[in-house]
C-alpha cells in the first residue's frame, strides 16, 4: 500500500544520512537545496514608439518575445508560451482598466498575447479579458463581447461574483466568477503605476479588481490586505504569469491617468513572481521620483509595505529580497 | 437557522435561496391588495420587471405578525439587462474638491481622499471628475415592514411599526456584520429598486407605518436619500427614525437631527482597539456623535452587541455604563445585545446568557434606568420596568408589545413619567 509519510525505519535511515552529509559539510544551507532566485525580465524598446506617440504593435510583439525567451529560457517565444498554457485552457488575461485610455493595460499588448495564445493552440473562443467593469473596459479601450464562441471581453458586473465569502487574514471577499468558474489560467496584466493610498499598484494590487469589495481594502496603504487578498486559493493556483504593461508609467499621481507624472517607459516587465515583479517596479518608480526631485514614497507615508508582507513566512508569496530577485535586462 | 436569524434585530430578511429570484412565487402572495399597491408604484419606475421580482415575494404585509417577512435576500450577481444608473445619482452634499481632481469626503470621519472614478471606503460614493456622487439615491436594496422594537427602538412609540429601508454600503466593516451581503456590496452587486422619497412616504402611510426606519446598512452612506425621505415622510405625518453606527461628523449629524425623529446607536464596544481591529472604525467620534444627539434634543438608545471574548468584560461594561449616565443621561435605554457568528466572526459561539445578565447588571448597579437583553426573545429584560416603583409598564415578548400601563408617558401605577417618545 502506498503511504504519504515514511516509516519508522526509513525515516531513521534518511535522518541518518542527513545528518552525515550535513556534517560532512558543516553547513546546513548545503543540506537544502539553494531556493531558487525569482526571475524579473525587463524587456525595453526605446524604438517601440516609431514616430508615433502610441507604441507599434510590431515592435510591441517583438518585445514581448524577447521577454518571453528570456524570461522561459527558452529557444523561441513560442516554446516559453507554451509552458504557460495548454490547448483546451480557458486562459483569463486580466487587464487594468481604471485609468481610461491614458495608462490602462494598453490594447495592443493584450492583442499581441493574444496572438501568441493562438499560436500556442488556445482557441479564440478560450480567451477571455477581464477587469471590474465593462465601463472600465471600454473606457480603456476595449470592445466589450460577451458572446461565448469567439474570444470574450467582459467586466466582473456582468458576469458578478460568488455568493459564498472567500477569507484569507483580514480579507473576507466574493470573487469573480470570470476567476472562480470561467478560468482554467490568468495572466496577470498590470500596469506600472503610482498609487496615492498603497504607494504603488502592479501586479499584487491588481487582484483587487477580482473581489467585490476592494474599497475595505486601502487602510494602512493595503497592508496586508493586498497580500491577504493574493492568498484566496483561485488567485494563488490560477495565475501562472504575470505581465506589467511599462509602455507608459506613472511615478505620481495614480492610480487615476495624470499626464504630467507619465513618461514613456517603452517596456515590459515580466515575472512568474509577483512579489519580485512589485518589488522591481517599485524600485523603478523610486528612481524615476528621485530623478525628478520627489520625496520617496516612504516619507510620504505610503511605501508599499505590503510587498514585504507578501513575502513573509505567513504569505510566501514571493520574494523582495534583492539578492534573491534576478533581474534580466533584454 | 434562517428562521432563527430572521427574528434577530436589525437583520434584513432572509429568504431561502432559488425562491427568492423566482418570479412566479408571486402567485403565492396572499395579500393581493398589497402586490397591486406595490404594481401601482411600479408606474413611476424604470425597471417594472426587476420591482416587482423585487416587491412580489416577500410580504409588505402588516398582518402576519409582528415581525413581518423581507424582501429576497439579495443576489451578488449582476442584472443580465443593462440598467440606466443616473436616477440613482445625486450630488453628496459634504465633500471638499482638492487639486487634480480628487475629493476628499466630510460625511463621516474616515474622510476618505478619492481619485476621479474612485469610490470611497463606503463604495457608494463615487468621484467624478472632480465632483461627488452619491450612487445610491432611492437605491432600495432592502425593504420591510417591521416592528420600531426590531430596530431596536424601545421607548419610541411602543407597538408600532416602522418602513423600513437601506441601500447597499457601510462606511465600517465589522466582523460579525450579519447583513454584510447588503452592508459590504457596491450597489450594482445587489439587487435593488428605485423607490424616491415620496413613494416611500407614500408606502409607509398606505401600510399605516408611523415611521420610516432607515436600517440594515449604514443609513449614513445614503445620507442625502434619508434627508429627502424624512421630509418627504414629514410632509405626509410620517416621522423618521435611524439605525446607525454614528461614525459620522458633526456637521451633517446636526443637520440631519433637523429633521428625523429618533435614532439609535450601535454602540459596538468601548475600546478604541476593538474599533480599529474588528469594526474598521473608530470609537472616539461615536461617543461624539451621542452626545450631539442629547444635545440637539434627539430621542436616542444605545445597543451594544456583545461579543464573546472580544467586547465582554466587567470593566467595559462598567465604562460603558459610566460614560452613558455621565455624558447622556440615566434616561438613555441600553440594550445589550446576543451575538450569533456571522460573516468573518463564525469561530465565536453565541454570548452566554450569563454573560448578558452581567452586563445587564453592571449597568443597572450604575444607576441607568432603562437596560435591556436584546436577541434573547422571552426574557423579562425585554420588558420595560418604572425606575421608581419597578413594576412593569411595557411588556414584551421578542418584538411584539404584550401589554402596556403607561398614561400619557407615565407609569399608570405610581405615576412617575417614563422617558421616550409615546406618541
Amino acid at each position: 500500500m502506498y503511504r504519504l509519510e515514511p516509516n519508522r525505519r526509513e525515516f531513521l535511515k534518511t535522518c541518518a544520512a542527513g545528518a552525515m552529509f550535513a556534517g560532512a559539510t558543516h553547513k546546513l544551507g548545503d543540506f537544502f537545496p539553494a531556493r531558487e532566485k525569482s526571475k524579473v525580465v525587463i524587456a525595453r524598446d526605446p524604438l517601440l514608439r516609431g514616430n508615433g506617440s502610441s507604441p507599434d504593435s510590431g515592435q510591441l510583439l517583438k518585445m514581448l518575445d524577447r521577454a518571453m525567451q528570456a524570461l522561459y529560457a527558452s529557444d523561441s517565444p513560442l516554446e516559453g508560451w507554451k509552458k504557460v498554457v495548454r490547448p483546451g485552457e480557458v486562459i483569463g488575461l486580466k487587464v487594468n482598466g481604471l485609468a481610461g485610455r491614458g495608462n490602462s493595460t494598453n490594447v495592443l499588448l493584450v492583442d499581441v498575447i493574444c496572438e501568441r495564445l493562438r499560436e500556442a493552440g488556445i482557441r479564440q473562443k478560450d480567451i477571455v479579458i477581464w477587469d471590474r467593469l465593462n465601463g472600465d473596459l471600454e473606457s480603456a479601450g476595449f470592445r466589450i463581447a460577451a458572446r461565448q464562441d469567439r474570444m470574450r471581453c467582459i467586466g466582473n458586473d456582468a458576469l458578478g461574483y460568488e455568493e459564498e465569502l472567500s477569507t484569507y487574514g483580514s480579507v473576507g471577499s466574493c470573487l469573480a466568477r470570470t476567476l472562480t468558474r470561467v478560468c482554467d489560467a490568468v495572466i496577470n496584466l498590470p500596469v506600472l503605476k503610482d498609487h496615492g493610498i498603497a504607494g504603488v499598484t502592479i501586479a499584487l494590487k491588481n487582484w483587487f479588481g477580482a473581489i467585490h469589495n476592494p474599497n475595505k481594502y486601502h487602510l494602512n496603504v493595503g497592508d496586508p490586505y493586498i497580500a491577504d487578498v493574493n492568498m484566496l486559493p483561485p488567485i494563488r493556483q490560477k495565475v501562472r504569469l504575470h505581465i506589467c504593461d511599462a509602455t507608459t508609467a506613472q511615478y505620481e499621481g495614480g492610480p487615476s491617468y495624470m499626464p504630467q507624472w507619465c513618461w514613456p517607459f517603452n517596456g515590459l516587465l515580466l515575472s512568474r513572481d509577483p512579489v519580485a515583479l512589485d518589488y522591481t517596479g517599485w524600485q523603478i518608480l523610486e528612481q524615476k521620483r528621485s530623478e525628478k526631485g520627489m520625496k520617496a514614497l516612504k516619507e510620504l507615508g505610503r511605501a508599499p509595505t505590503y510587498i514585504a508582507t507578501a513575502a513573509d513566512r505567513q504569505h510566501q508569496l514571493g520574494t523582495n529580497d534583492p539578492k534573491m530577485i534576478e533581474r534580466v535586462e533584454v | 437557522m434562517s428562521k432563527e436569524l430572521n427574528t434577530i434585530e436589525g437583520k434584513a430578511g432572509i429568504s431561502p435561496k432559488g425562491v427568492a429570484r423566482n418570479p412566479e412565487a408571486a402567485d403565492a402572495l396572499p395579500h393581493d391588495s398589497v402586490l397591486s399597491a406595490l404594481t401601482s408604484l411600479t408606474a413611476t419606475v424604470q425597471d417594472r420587471r426587476t420591482f416587482l421580482r423585487l416587491a412580489s415575494l416577500p410580504c409588505i404585509t402588516t398582518c402576519l405578525t409582528p415581525c413581518v417577512g423581507s424582501w429576497p435576500r439579495v443576489a451578488m450577481d449582476a442584472d443580465p439587462a443593462p440598467t440606466d444608473d443616473s436616477q440613482f445619482i445625486v450630488e453628496a452634499q459634504f465633500y471638499e474638491k482638492l487639486p487634480y481632481k480628487k475629493i476628499r469626503c466630510k460625511l463621516c470621519p474616515r474622510e476618505c481622499v478619492i481619485d476621479d472614478r474612485e469610490r470611497g471606503y463606503c463604495g457608494v460614493r463615487e468621484n467624478h471628475g472632480g465632483s461627488y456622487y452619491s450612487l445610491v439615491h432611492s437605491r432600495v436594496c432592502a425593504a420591510h415592514i417591521d416592528p420600531v422594537e426590531k430596530k431596536p427602538l424601545f421607548h419610541f412609540c411602543p407597538g408600532s411599526l416602522a418602513f423600513s429601508v437601506a441601500t447597499a454600503g457601510c462606511n465600517v466593516n465589522c466582523k460579525f456584520c450579519q447583513n454584510w451581503d447588503i452592508s459590504q456590496a457596491r450597489p450594482e452587486q445587489v439587487r435593488s429598486t428605485y423607490l424616491p422619497p415620496k413613494e416611500l412616504a407614500r408606502l409607509a402611510q398606505q401600510y399605516h407605518c408611523p415611521a420610516i426606519a432607515y436600517t440594515y446598512s449604514e443609513p449614513v452612506i445614503f445620507y442625502e436619500y434619508m434627508r429627502d425621505a424624512a421630509d418627504a415622510g414629514h410632509e405626509l405625518g410620517i416621522k423618521s427614525v435611524v439605525v446607525t453606527g454614528g461614525y459620522i461628523q458633526q456637521e451633517p449629524l446636526k443637520k440631519l437631527c433637523q429633521g428625523v425623529d429618533a435614532i439609535k446607536v450601535d454602540l459596538k464596544s468601548f475600546s478604541e482597539k476593538y474599533y480599529k481591529e474588528v469594526v474598521n472604525g473608530e470609537l472616539k467620534p461615536v461617543l461624539d456623535a451621542l452626545v450631539t444627539t442629547r444635545k440637539l434634543g434627539m430621542w436616542s438608545e444605545i445597543v451594544y452587541l456583545v461579543v464573546p471574548t472580544l467586547n465582554d468584560s466587567d470593566a467595559e461594561f462598567r465604562a460603558l455604563a459610566q460614560w452613558v449616565k455621565s455624558n447622556m443621561g440615566v434616561d438613555v435605554p441600553l440594550h445589550f445585545s446576543r451575538f450569533y457568528p456571522q460573516y468573518l466572526l463564525t469561530n465565536l459561539p453565541p454570548t452566554p446568557l450569563e454573560t448578558l445578565e452581567r452586563a445587564k447588571a453592571i449597568a443597572d448597579s450604575e444607576g441607568l434606568h432603562y437596560v435591556y437583553l436584546g436577541n434573547i426573545p422571552g426574557h423579562p429584560a425585554e420588558s420595560t420596568y418604572c425606575p421608581k416603583c419597578h413594576r412593569m409598564v411595557i411588556g414584551r415578548i421578542g418584538f411584539t408589545v404584550k401589554e402596556t400601563h403607561l398614561r400619557k408617558g407615565k407609569c399608570e401605577y405610581c405615576q412617575q413619567a417614563i422617558a421616550g417618545v409615546w406618541q
